[in-house]
């Protein structure tokens, strides 16, 4: 242990602990901008420095380990006047539109500058010019307002594993983007938006579309529906002040009602369905020596990134579409014939904790009804935008249910929200399926968790199952990496592109770091324990469906309106110059 | 193997480069190693090379751009047969480097950064070059110093580099 003072106050901590952790072991909070735990230890920004006695000059103290008997002091006036020119530095190439931008009030530059009362910027010179680009159906890069903080960077770098941005140039031409600035469109950008999510300011962000779905409400002849992924229920509180980790399902269901939605469904709903559709692709596989291991294929960020990087693993991916896709495809067909509305008429909103879903509505394959399946998605912090808009506090409305018959669903549906969960509700399902007995503990723990890659054999009849789960783009690589050495004996993969799965989605409210993913994932798991019903196969919508219109798992309709496929795409562009 | 498909007629120079690129495969560490020779090659650092370094090393993109903008030795465009380096110190810039690149732009019709269409010359702004004493300072072809420079001498100096 090694012991220091801060602030006149002593401390024992661990060796190779920063100034920063240990003054928050004292209760002391140290200012950050660049810094993000467990993400990005840089010490870029300089906003946390403190004095050090007898160092030369102010140390930052992110990086900076603590020392045998080092005395620091975190607020003397001079530590305070170096961070305010900091500050102000940093604000002379800001552009001051706090009042006008999507990250007004949920900044971390306005909140430092309000804390340090920052009243006016004494530099002016040249600002950073680089145009917005929207290209992207899903992320908004705004150069103008970025702080070269790189935790974009390190996020897509080391823990995704993507690339898809990187700083370029110099000093004040400095920009952080693809290669040649090409646009997020063009290049191996999978859309998981773990950057926005990350961003401290509005350098990055979700792409708004509050208001295609406002006009669609105010359309007399549009009949509005709404789908709501597993994991906003336990998300969507945030937005509006509630504690991570709040369930809002009733007061969810409620709020879209107010908003003037004609029905609200449930993307768990589909989430049961692709239960029983991926379920039998699997035994049919295993059945039938297809291709395994199988992988799930309900994160079209995860979809995205196999496209580019490992092309020829494709036909390891279940050929399911994801639950969203589902029901978008249900809604113009079988919901639109049994309510007796014309699907040209329908408009169909997704509420999701998703960028990627954005992009994924818009796939040019993703139109199976005859129209586009899904018309626009919203992420949380765009829902929580209209429920403000709307002066809606959702957390005091009476709880709703959803409406039927896309709207019922099991705690199985629900729990695609967390890492482990598709897989869980897939064990569930297929162990009562293949032996025909009632699963004696229904609660899968092996497959919960953080943890990034997740391994367990389940006995399934005579059948013993290797699985794996792994959550987070870079733990993927681990298990695909494997397959492609030919060293993985699993049968069933899934695969989440965000780090805990849909909980932390890359359209969370912002914050979202491990604390409140954690806190996300129990919401998750308790609300499938208030379910009734806990078994994707015993939901009677899904049963129903079946009956009335799609007669058998894999069958023709399902395959028609199901499944999908994939494209081979590079992650470098075309040589030719 | 893929080449350039183009019809720019680099297959030759694909060739070249690949023998720069083949000690390094899979090592991403060998990236400056590599774009220095490949610069040597080449003259400056297409974007075709930029890709093809990238898949070969086993970087994205991304990565190889940013190393290669970062340093000012790297150039995307195409340079001229004689690099002039106008030095932007603190004493050359007090003594006249803003006089010595609007001389120069005048006579060559070019910015820092651009080469002239005949490619004889590239002009840039480095910074002290190390000989104050001679202030205002440049450095063609990064070896022969002309100091204490004044406008009228600046085209004969010029005329030397064919």
């Amino acid at each position: 242990m090694i012991t220091l003072t801060i602030d006149n106050q002593k401390v024992a901590v661990e060796e190779g602990t920063t100034i920063l952790e240990a003054a928050e072991k004292l209760g002391i909070k140290i200012p950050t901008l660049c810094y993000l735990k467990e993400i990005n230890v840089i010490g870029a920004c300089r906003i946390c420095v403190v004095e050090v006695q007898g160092a030369k000059a102010f140390v930052p103290a992110c990086v900076a380990p603590v020392a045998e008997g080092m005395v620091v002091r975190t607020n003397t006036p001079a530590v305070i006047k170096a961070r305010k020119l900091i500050l102000e530095l940093i604000l002379s190439d800001h552009p001051m539109e706090c009042l006008t931008c999507v990250r007004n009030q949920n900044c971390e530059l306005q909140k430092l500058a309000e804390a340090f009362g920052i009243t006016e910027v004494r530099f002016e010179g040249e600002k950073t010019s680089y145009p917005i680009d929207d290209s992207s159906p899903a992320i908004v890069r705004d150069p103008r307002k970025c702080v070269l903080c790189r935790r974009c960077v390190s996020v897509c770098t080391n823990i995704q594993t993507v690339n898809a941005i990187q700083a370029q140039e110099r000093g004040f031409n400095t920009l952080i983007a693809p290669a040649f600035n090409e646009k997020l469109a063009n290049v191996e950008c999978v859309q998981c938006g773990q950057c926005s999510l990350v961003c401290p300011t509005a350098a990055i962000h979700e792409v708004d579309d509050t208001q295609r779905v406002w006009e669609a409400l105010a359309d007399p002849n549009k009949h509005v529906i709404v789908q709501t992924a597993p994991a906003t229920r336990v998300q969507v509180g945030e937005t509006i002040g509630a504690e991570p980790g709040s369930i809002v399902t009733g007061q969810l269901v409620a709020g879209l009602r107010r908003l003037g939605f004609d029905k609200v469904f449930d993307t768990d709903f589909t989430a049961d369905l692709t239960i029983i559709e991926e379920g039998n692709e699997l035994l049919e596989r295993i059945k039938t020596g297809g291709t395994l291991p199988m992988i799930t294929s309900c994160s079209p960020g995860w979809i995205k990134f196999a496209e580019h990087f490992y092309p020829d693993l494709l036909p390891h991916l279940s050929t399911c579409k994801s639950p969203q896709q589902m029901f978008g495809a249900l809604a113009k067909t079988y919901y639109a014939q049994k309510a007796g509305i014309d699907p040209a008429n329908i408009f169909s909103v997704s509420i999701m904790p998703c960028t990627a879903k954005k992009y994924e509505c818009t796939r040019p394959e993703m139109k199976s009804s005859g129209y586009q399946d899904v018309d626009v998605v919203l992420t949380s912090r765009e829902l929580g935008r209209m429920f403000k808009q709307a002066g809606l506090d959702i957390t005091n409305l009476p709880e709703e249910e959803y409406d039927p018959p896309l709207g019922i669903s099991t705690g199985a549906g629900e729990i695609f929200g967390a890492s482990g969960g598709v897989m869980e509700a897939a064990l569930r399902t297929v162990y009562e399926v293949v032996t025909g007995k009632e699963l004696p503990n229904i609660n899968f723990t092996e497959c919960r968790g953080l943890t990034g890659v997740k391994e367990a054999t389940v006995q399934v009849g005579d059948l013993p199952v290797k699985i794996a789960i792994t959550n987070g783009l870079g733990n993927a690589r681990k298990v695909l990496d494997k397959i492609r050495a030919g060293e993985a004996d699993y049968h069933f993969i899934e695969i989440m592109c965000c780090p805990g799965g849909c909980i932390g989605g890359g359209g969370s409210p912002i914050p979202t770091n491990t604390e409140i993913r954690l806190k996300r994932i129990d919401a998750v798991y308790t609300e499938d324990e208030r379910m009734t019903l806990r078994k994707s196969h015993e939901n009677p919508a899904v049963q129903e469906l079946y009956k009335e219109f799609l007669e058998k798992p894999l069958g023709h309709k399902s395959h028609e309106l199901l499944h999908t496929h994939y494209t081979k795409r590079s992650n470098y562009p075309s040589e030719e110059c | 193997m893929a080449t350039c498909s183009c019809g720019c007629g680099e297959d030759e120079l694909t060739k070249q480069l690949d023998k720069i690129i083949d000690p390094y495969r899979g090592q991403p560490g060998g990236l400056i190693q590599v774009l220095t020779r490949a610069q040597e090659l080449i003259g400056y650092l297409p974007k075709w090379t930029l890709i093809r370094i990238a898949k070969a090393l086993g970087l994205s993109l991304q990565d190889v751009y940013g190393v290669a903008t970062f340093y000012a030795f790297f150039s995307l465009i195409p340079r001229g047969r004689h690099k002039i380096s106008v030095c932007a110190g603190t004493a050359c810039y007090v003594k006249g480097t803003n006089m010595v690149v609007k001389t120069i732009r005048g006579h060559l019709g070019i910015k820092p950064g651009q080469t002239t269409p005949d490619s004889r010359f590239t002009l840039e702004i480095v910074r002290c070059i190390g000989a104050c004493g001679l202030a205002p300072a440049m450095i063609i072809d990064g070896k022969d110093v002309h100091g204490r420079l004044e406008p009228e001498q600046i085209p004969q100096i010029l005329e030397q580099y064919a």
